[in-house]
């Protein structure tokens, strides 16, 4: 079979098109003007970019929701690319993370003194693989994305050189992660095997009408819910995560967490409701073990650790629990509250790595609970501000978070897993223990004094001015999603995947 | 009109929270101005109530999240309108009554959400409204305990927390099954309390399961015994104005919500489990007395006093006599009330005396006798003496469950005489006798704890002598309750219990 160029619409890529254009041309300008200082002027480029980007997306939204002669979800690229609004949805989460990290990136890259544009194409490259992971109708193109997303994540993990922990979280993060995606190409071929096509619609076709239960296509299925298990660091898959959030740049955690997490579970979304739909027999009762395992282990876990980060990292992972659950509900207000749950995780996570990023000082080792003492009398803006975000996480209402929660629960009952959704709602309670050990530290202890020269000589906490408007949004964000939710549940209700 | 009543609170609290933090007199100000004008709302309310409709009154709806069937919706009845109307004098005279020692501005702007939070609840006719706010409560409490609480605060204000927290994690899903299952019967998704309530669209052993969820916050709440064990910590370690608030109003979210929503939704249920929670209320009562007796905290000891009026009130809900629930929902006022104003008294007792150990004082009759004398009017009230509001309230209480539910009744008299027990055996120690050393130096009150303290024992004798205008006021709400139960159970009331034997 003689194998052609197939059309490319060109116009269906847009924000992927926009994303690495911005990458590429950074690229240029950091190497033609390596002597030149630009100020802030490649972090302005880098959010224009993504800001580009989400304009595009609007523009694709308008055409895949609208009534007019022509609109509608369509396929792209020789059917490998899908645009939906499932797609859409998650590159609006994915571009958004962007626009958040660069906003805490630039305050950090110039506390650290760390190379501007190179961090920016990494930033803006990885966020393109997200967005191909999201679009992609086609599990090698999944597989692409999903490599584009994660080379450039291990690169930034690493991105402070000097640090060893830095260091160590890009080498852990690279070896396991290159081991999670053996494994995912693996499940690749055995679906492929199983079904003769590696393009999710036909296999979807394939399996329509009929109880496909041989070990070929079992093993397939098993070995794609391991690979993407882990991107989106669901137990017993987790072991990376404390570590790797612990280790890498505050920033890079931050985005990290928010936009390889939507672009992993985009993926297992589609791929397991959409295409898989038809055997969620076989998968539904694996996904409510690693929901419930998720859940359980990260709320537990994070209630022993005094590092904040860590603390973070083990929230993280119940938060990917709970997202798990509206995968598990498999019905359609399962998956519209797992999209609702990723934009509201994004803002919440950002904010929250923003406060820690800030916190952190010059050198990014703060991170004790300790160093978190009596913020709230020294800088009660920020103190505020993580407020919001940890009782967003809590699931407190009038936060999104609540919302969030709220929605992959009804999920949860409506498809009538009783003892998932009480399950979730006791690791929330326990999940609130420590997000207010941490609210505590912050108003309730006063700042430490053992060491009172140290105290004196210690200069005030500094906000870059990006910084401040990075949580600025995400604290909006989190409150006005909280009070008037409205407008974003319509939208990830509408945000529905394509089926043929 | 109940939209503003939640308004204005919080819009003060937004004010306070952008005030800069030295200007005191100003934040003053907006707090005193945004408190009272609520309280003056609250009394607005009860003037234009209609006491001749048992329905709900002043109903005003908004879509709020269209595609969950999820709206803005308040309303008020005979059995929220004196908790909303408690809630409005309270919070001024908690927050201005006790001294704030340290940051006054997040003082009041937690006590003012907290009041928006309160009357959400009580004005919430929408199950997801009410949810939240029956948890947005939970926040300023917790700051309020942990940021302005005593030495254990910190642990306390986990406590509750987490306590109240777990109850309400089961109360979600139990809203949601309602909500999902009445769905599936009906076609219609809404959260409306009151279409859900009428429907009775789910099946019995199903709706005992929700009743139970949901019964399992409101008795973390009340607190219910067993479940009762964060009351005390938080009630003793939270600063004056906290307990205040947390016995005046925050125990009857619980006792408020068992009437709203557990007989409303799931009158066969409730009906069902009655006598469990009858026993425990009960058990409430006689442990609450005995526990109160031994303590030697006189904080504490109101703490578990609480414990056990509040048991009165649910044998007076689950004796589902009209009596009985005319009595429970004055009570709960009447507690409020009564254990609001002696949570100030011993404020104020350790504002002077840096303790409140029994042990160490002693002979303040003599030194304060003003003071003695308003602790005396108090005291009395909450032992029941008649007269007196306590008296009231307890009475049809005990009445109503008589003739329902005999032995139960006898059994929770006895509290009564208990109650005497235990406040009268701390009265006589901590007042009587010669004071000696520190207690020789006892300040009389202050004009300004007066002026707090006069109303409530202008209340607290007024409901005493003439309850009529508020009992007649919950009556048609009540009734409508008991038909509602009637209508929807195999159960009967009594004549003699209904007042139709008279």
């Amino acid at each position: 079979m003689p194998l052609g160029t197939p059309p490319v619409e060109w116009s269906q890529l847009s924000p992927e098109l926009v994303l690495i254009g911005g990458a590429l041309a950074l690229l240029l300008a950091g190497t033609f003007f390596r002597h030149r200082h630009f100020g802030a002027g490649y972090a302005v480029f880098t959010g224009a970019t993504a800001v580009a980007a989400l304009v595009a997306t609007a523009a694709l939204w308008a055409q895949v929701t609208g009534e007019g002669p022509g609109d509608g979800p369509r396929l792209a690229v020789a059917d490998a690319v899908v645009v939906d609004g499932f797609g859409l949805f998650i590159t609006v989460a994915i571009c958004s993370a962007v626009v958040l990290a660069v906003l805490l990136a630039e305050g950090y890259l110039g506390r650290e003194r760390l190379d501007r544009p190179d961090f920016y194409v990494l930033m803006l490259l990885s966020a393109a693989g997200g967005v191909l992971m999201a679009k992609a109708n086609d599990l090698i193109l999944v597989f692409l994305g999903l490599e584009i997303l994660s080379i450039s994540l291990y690169v930034m993990a690493g991105y402070q050189r000097e640090r060893p922990r830095s260091l160590e979280a890009s080498i852990k993060y690279f070896v396991l992660g290159a081991f999670s995606s053996a494994f995912f190409l693996y499940g690749v071929a055995l679906t492929y095997g199983a079904t003769g096509s590696t393009n999710l619609a036909v296999v979807a076709e394939f399996l329509r009408g009929q109880t496909v239960t041989t070990g070929v296509f079992l093993g397939g299925m098993a070995f794609l819910l391991v690979g993407l298990g882990f991107k989106v660091a669901a137990v017993p898959f987790h072991m990376w995560t404390p570590d790797v959030y612990q280790g890498a740049p505050t920033p890079v955690t931050g985005f990290m967490a928010a936009a390889a997490k939507a672009a992993g579970f985009a993926a297992l979304l589609r791929i397991f409701f959409s295409t898989f739909g038809d055997n969620r027999l076989d998968w539904q009762p694996i996904v409510w073990a690693l929901a419930v395992l998720s859940l359980i282990v990260g709320s537990v876990l994070a209630v022993v650790q005094t590092d904040v980060k860590r603390m973070l990292a083990y929230s993280s992972i119940s938060h990917a629990g709970y997202v798990l659950v509206g995968l598990q509900a498999a019905n359609a207000r399962g998956i519209s509250g797992a999209l609702f749950y990723l934009l509201a995780y994004t803002f919440m996570v950002l904010g929250s790595f923003g406060v820690a990023t800030i916190v952190g000082r010059k050198g990014d080792d703060r991170h004790s609970l300790d160093d978190y003492r009596g913020l709230a009398k020294a800088r009660p803006g920020l103190a505020f501000a993580f407020t919001i975000f940890l009782l967003a996480q809590a699931g407190v209402p009038l936060t999104s978070g609540f919302l969030a929660k709220f929605t992959v629960i009804a999920a949860a009952v409506e498809a009538n897993s009783y003892a998932l959704a009480i399950i979730a709602m006791v690791a929330a309670v326990i999940a609130a223990f420590f997000y207010l050990r941490i609210i505590v530290t912050m108003y309730m202890v006063e700042e430490y004094t053992g060491d009172e020269v140290e105290a004196e000589a210690a200069p005030r906490l500094a906000i870059p001015g990006g910084a401040a408007v990075a949580l600025g949004l995400a604290l909006a964000f989190t409150l006005i999603v909280g009070v008037l939710p409205g407008p974003v549940l319509d939208f990830a209700r509408d945000a529905t995947i394509f089926r043929l | 009109m109940l939209t503003w009543l939640i308004l204005v609170p919080v819009l003060g609290a937004a004010v306070v929270a952008l005030l800069p933090r030295h200007q005191e007199q100003a934040i003053k100000a907006v707090t005193l101005v945004a408190s009272v004008a609520t309280g003056v709302l609250s009394l607005a309310l009860l003037g234009a109530f209609d006491s001749g409709d048992s329905g709900f009154q002043m109903v005003s709806e908004r879509e709020w999240v269209g595609a969950l069937g999820i709206s803005w919706k308040l309303g008020v009845d005979g059995i929220s309108l004196f908790l909303i109307v408690l809630t409005g004098i309270i919070f001024p005279i908690a927050i201005f009554g006790p001294t704030v020692h340290h940051d006054f501005k997040g003082y009041a702007a937690w006590m003012l959400m907290l009041e928006a939070g309160c009357l959400g609840v009580f004005c919430a006719l929408d199950l997801f409204m009410f949810f939240v706010f029956w948890e947005i409560v939970l926040v300023p409490m917790y700051f309020l305990i942990g940021g302005w609480g005593y030495d254990k605060r910190v642990y306390a204000a986990l406590k509750f927390f987490l306590y109240t927290m777990l109850g309400s994690a089961l109360m979600l899903v139990g809203i949601l099954t309602l909500v999902f299952l009445h769905e599936q019967a009906t076609g219609i998704l809404t959260f409306d309390l009151i279409a859900l309530a009428e429907s009775q669209a789910i099946a019995e052993g199903t709706a005992r399961w929700l009743f139970l969820a949901f019964a399992a916050s409101f008795a973390i709440k009340v607190p219910i015994f067993p479940v009762h064990t964060w009351l005390p910590d938080a009630h003793t370690e939270a600063p004056t104005g906290g307990s205040v608030i947390l016995a005046a109003v925050l125990l009857k979210l619980g006792t408020y919500g068992f009437l709203r929503f557990g007989l409303y939704l799931f009158p066969q249920a409730a009906v069902d489990l009655a006598p469990w929670f009858l026993t425990l209320g009960v058990i409430g009562i006689l442990y609450g007395a005995i526990v109160a007796a031994m303590q030697k905290d006189l904080k504490r000891l109101v703490a578990y006093s609480s414990v056990a009026h509040l048991g009165f009130i649910v044998i007076g809900t689950f004796g589902l006599s009209t009596q009985g629930l005319q009595g429970g929902v004055l009570q709960m006022v009447n507690h409020g009330l009564s254990t609001g104003a002696l949570f100030l008294l011993v404020g104020m007792i350790y504002e002077r005396r840096h303790t409140r150990l029994i042990a160490e004082l002693g002979g303040i009759q003599k030194v304060a006798p003003l003071f003695a004398a308003v602790f005396t009017v108090v005291m009395l009230s909450s032992i029941g003496l008649p007269g007196l509001n306590g008296f009231v309230g307890e009475f049809l209480v005990l009445i109503g469950t008589f003739v329902t539910r005999r032995w139960w009744a006898v059994a929770a008299t006895a509290g009564v005489i208990l109650a005497a027990i235990y406040l009268l055996w701390a009265y006589k120690r901590v007042f009587h006798g010669v004071p000696e050393g520190a207690n020789a130096a006892f300040r009389e009150m202050t004009w300004r704890e007066r002026a707090v303290m006069a109303p409530l024992v202008l209340l607290i004798v007024g409901l005493g002598v003439y309850p009529g205008p508020v009992l007649e006021r919950i009556a048609p709400a009540v009734d409508n309750l008991i038909a509602h139960v009637e209508e929807h159970s195999d159960y009967q009331q009594p004549a003699v219990a209904a007042g139709r034997g008279r």
